[in-house]
């Protein structure tokens, strides 16, 4: 039994570090794949590589510091984060998966930098366009990633596991990028960011109660039953959010 | 003193745009869900019901939050 409960903790927590590193991730590839091609590897590697620095010196920083908060506040601040966050990241779900909103094409998104970046002149030895636009991507995709592993890592008192799946997930993704040489615009991301929508609300659902002073049933265990709940409901506001958008094309 | 204020504006901005963005309903719907279990955890009698009503009220949130983007008949 409790076997079963730590381990359905740790399973939504390495499962929503892990999808959610590898979207923002994939997202990030795309920019950085655009400048190399190009502006030239060196200003993208080099700005990848100065963002992943500042990125790893915010854990480094907030993560020791965060495990001084008393752990009710941590908690409750924690669990609040995660849902504005796991919400967000399943408005545009399911506005996508009702067809509300396009979907998020790599392949537009790569050729609208290209054509931007190809239309920028470089006159200066050191190309500033490049580095900047390779570090903001990386930077701005990967604190999400950052937020994420910083509020599951102390809350669950896992940040090393936490962080180690994170840095697994970008070295994975870094890897198949520079075998495919170019943006991944096969993955299935929306599902993807549903599913991470889901553990980020489940996670934030169950540290803000436990902040709060509420025992839930079966202790970690219940994470497992949220997951399912949540599950099922998102699933129904996309058929209800669906059948919404048919009324109107087709009244 | 101009340049501090204007670099704490674009780091307040910054922060603001990162965590609430052009979604404020879901930034209020999560300080107001949470009030509302606090509430109901400290009356000890309703603790049960704020157990099952939390995951309620973050699906009726995100409900919300979708309803608002649906197109107007």
């Amino acid at each position: 039994m409790i076997a079963t409960a730590v381990s359905s903790g740790v399973v939504v927590l390495v499962g929503a570090v892990f999808l959610a590193c590898a979207v923002e991730m994939v997202e990030a590839l795309t920019i950085v794949v655009a400048v190399g091609h190009t502006r030239g590897w060196r200003w993208a590697l080099e700005g990848t590589l100065v963002a992943l620095l500042a990125l790893g010196a915010l854990v480094g920083v907030f993560g020791p510091a965060l495990i001084h908060v008393p752990l009710s506040w941590l908690r409750l601040g924690v669990g609040g984060v995660l849902l504005i966050f796991g919400l967000q990241w399943l408005r545009k779900a399911v506005l996508r998966a009702s067809g509300l909103k396009a979907k998020h094409d790599e392949d537009a998104i790569y050729a609208s930098l290209v054509t931007e970046l190809t239309s920028t002149p470089s006159v200066a030895k050191r190309d500033q366009v490049a580095f900047m636009m390779a570090f903001k991507g990386v930077f701005l995709e990967g604190l999400e990633v950052v937020v994420t592993v910083l509020t599951l890592g102390t809350s669950a008192h896992q940040l090393f596991l936490a962080s180690a799946v994170a840095t697994g997930t970008v070295a994975l993704v870094a890897i198949i990028g520079v075998l495919v040489a170019k943006q991944l615009s096969s993955v299935p991301e929306n599902a993807m960011k549903t599913t991470v929508g889901v553990m980020l609300i489940s996670y934030g659902t169950f540290w803000v109660g436990e902040g709060l002073g509420i025992h839930w049933p079966g202790s970690d265990g219940f994470l497992a039953l949220l997951v399912a709940l949540y599950g099922v409901g998102t699933f129904l506001v996309v058929l209800v959010t669906r059948r919404a958008a048919a009324l109107v094309v087709a009244p | 003193m101009t340049r501090l204020r204007t670099w704490l504006r674009a780091f307040g901005q910054f922060w603001w745009d990162f965590f609430v963005g052009d979604t404020p309903e879901l930034f209020v719907a999560t300080v107001a869900l949470i009030a509302v279990t606090a509430v109901l955890v400290h009356a000890h009698a309703a603790r049960s019901v704020a157990t099952v009503l939390l995951p309620l009220l973050v699906i009726g949130a995100l409900l919300w939050s979708v309803r608002k983007s649906w197109p107007k008949r």
